[in-house]
């Protein structure tokens, strides 16, 4: 097929952005964002030209330079990674259209290097969605991880200590996944995904193939934040500036779920996932317990995503078709409301000043719009229909009532009586303790009760991508029937 | 297989997974930030040699086309391959030493201090 290269141009569109943004924001300052905007959604075209043709005609494959596998390294785009790499690059479109405005208040001599870093971010992220080989995929996790360890160091002053704990326990899990692919490598003799998955059948339940595949989950877990393995993500996520939140938290770690699927899939769902469900089914808890207790709005929606990456992993581990729908659904939901939600904390941070949730009082006077934004998504995570993280929540939980898991449908529906009690204390705080004149530190900060919203364009995104929030709650059954049912691997 | 003929046989990837503990050791428990550095580094060596053990064969050559040795017998040659990976990987390892002096850099210069509990201390 001549038209068969598209999977390697999804990559290679930003690779390519990466290098010609610091060259074009030389010439001309204000010329990298709109670069590395256009770069973003041609990678977008491709991925919807790809999903419609992968749906259409089947999987698409690209050797590279010709090879065909095992020798070479392929490009697979299978429905799944039709689906991750639409979202992939239309989350990352929006982000970089909206940190325009802001990454010239917050971040103003490091943007060039700041669209620099994106670009290479997403090229990783993509990279990682449409290999076929396990090694490349090691090396696109170091490309996207680098670019993370960067973005998160531009920042207030703490970043560069949270970037770093950041960098060892990212690159930790980074040997861990090499020295588990070690152990498969040297059973198997393979690197190809597909040929792996043949192979490994031959040599099941041996203890090499065990410890490699455990070692592979580790490091996994390491890289998308797991609720033990999680201290990384909250110093990460609170300090770096707003835009590289914005852009990181709704993609970074899902892709690391992805690998964990992909791996998953290749070893025909071990044992072992049964274990991970646990650990999962604690960090539902704990990451919603732990939110709670936090002062700082972004903090506290970076331990949500804890919680939420314990959703999407008790979906993969559950095994069954239901479950699978439920997580692929909740990676795409999840994706939607924490670009909104931390979008419009990077607007609050930006106008108010302040991301102490209980300074947040006159809120919804002085930005009716972006409040009106987040509580959509704040809806969608506590899960009330029609938006969509209600319909993913029900998945998940059809999905654990089949697999008779009582424990784990318990511990979903716990953590939504959690998830409201978090997200109410910043309506409560926001609504129902109005500003008052009366309050003298207040009044010396000279705040008004003006409205002042975000600049046009941010708000424009914020609002584009909360009423995909609720178009994905009311089209949920079509979206499953035609893409995410086709993407359910057979277990 | 005796303990003992395990420990002779695999005595090569047993140590490089005594060598990837110190590495994690190295990282957790020491509180200069270099020192967790250096950890880091060896937990990374300690990969990059697991794969290149795994390619040794004895009595075997590079793995460069060898007329007087001919290619009936691949046994002759080593594999190649978990080289050139490594290759990869030790790039890989560099510029993540790259980022993680540069971001050190930037913690002395503003803190000048680069003990873990003090810096936590001082950003609070």
């Amino acid at each position: 097929m001549s038209d068969s290269n598209l999977p390697l141009l999804i990559p290679f569109i930003f690779l390519l952005a990466a290098l010609f943004v610091p060259l074009a924001g030389s010439i001309r300052r204000w010329a990298s964002q709109p670069l590395a905007v256009i770069a973003c959604l041609a990678s977008l075209g491709c991925s919807l030209a790809g999903l419609q043709r992968v749906f259409t005609s089947g999987t698409m494959r690209h050797y590279l330079a010709g090879w065909q596998p095992p020798i070479g390294i392929e490009f697979v785009f299978d429905p799944l990674a039709a689906i991750f790499c639409v979202l992939l690059t239309g989350v990352g479109a929006l982000v970089l259209i909206y940190s325009g405005p802001i990454a010239v208040q917050e971040i103003m001599g490091k943007r060039i290097g700041f669209y620099s870093l994106a670009m290479l971010l997403l090229a990783g992220l993509t990279g990682m969605v449409v290999t076929g080989d396990l090694f490349n995929l090691y090396v696109f996790l170091e490309i996207s991880a680098l670019a993370s360890y960067a973005l998160v160091a531009i920042g207030d002053h703490r970043a560069p200590l949270s970037s770093f704990r950041y960098l060892t326990l990212g690159t930790v899990g980074a040997c861990f996944y090499l020295m588990g692919l070690a152990f498969l490598f040297m059973t198997t003799g393979t690197l190809n995904m597909g040929e792996m998955a043949r192979m490994l059948p031959l040599v099941n339940q041996q203890p090499q193939v065990v410890i490699g595949i455990v070692l592979i989950l580790l490091g996994a877990g390491l890289k998308m934040a797991l609720f033990p393995l999680h201290t990384w993500l909250p110093d990460a996520y609170t300090n770096a500036s707003s835009p590289a939140t914005a852009l990181i938290a709704p993609i970074g770690t899902k892709v690391a779920v992805y690998m964990m699927i992909r791996v998953l899939i290749i070893t025909g769902f071990p044992p072992i996932i049964a274990a991970i469900s646990w650990v999962a089914a604690i960090g539902i808890i704990a990451g919603s317990i732990l939110a709670i207790s936090q002062t700082n709005l972004k903090r506290m929606l970076a331990y949500s995503s804890v919680a939420n990456i314990g959703y999407i992993v008790l979906g993969v581990t559950l095994a069954n078709p239901l479950a699978f729908i439920g997580a692929v659904l909740h990676i795409l939901n999840h994706a939607l409301m924490k670009a909104v939600l931390f979008m419009a904390a990077g607007g609050i941070f930006n106008k108010m000043g302040t991301l102490d949730i209980s300074q947040l009082r006159g809120l919804p006077k002085k930005m009716p719009i972006t409040t009106a934004a987040f509580l959509i998504a704040v809806f969608s995570m506590v899960g009330i229909p029609p938006t969509g993280g209600f319909f993913s929540k029900i998945y998940l939980i059809f999905g654990a009532i089949e697999a008779s898991a009582w424990v784990f449908v318990a511990a979903i529906l716990i953590s939504t009586i959690l998830n409201f009690f978090y997200f109410f204390r910043v309506i409560d705080f926001s609504f129902f303790k109005p500003y008052t004149k009366s309050d003298p530190a207040r009044e010396q900060a000279g705040e008004t009760m003006k409205m002042d919203e975000m600049s046009p364009s941010m708000l424009l995104t914020t609002l584009i991508l909360s009423a995909a929030i609720v178009v994905v709650g009311v089209y949920n059954g079509e979206l499953v029937d035609q893409f995410i049912a086709r993407a359910v691997p057979g277990f | 297989m005796t303990a003992f003929e395990f420990l002779q046989g695999y005595s090569a990837y047993i140590l490089l997974v005594v060598v990837f503990a110190i590495g994690l050791y190295g990282m957790m428990m020491k509180q200069n930030l270099i020192k967790k550095i250096m950890g880091m580094s060896i937990v990374q060596s300690s990969v990059i040699l697991f794969f290149i053990v795994s390619a040794y064969k004895e009595g075997a050559t590079v793995s460069v086309l060898d007329p007087a040795l001919g290619l009936e017998n691949p046994d002759l040659y080593l594999n190649p391959l978990p080289h050139t990976l490594m290759l990869t990987a030790i790039v890989v390892a560099v510029v993540t030493l790259g980022v993680s002096f540069a971001l050190v850099i930037m913690i002395h210069k503003r803190y000048k201090t680069l003990h873990e509990p003090t810096l936590l201390e001082l950003m609070k």
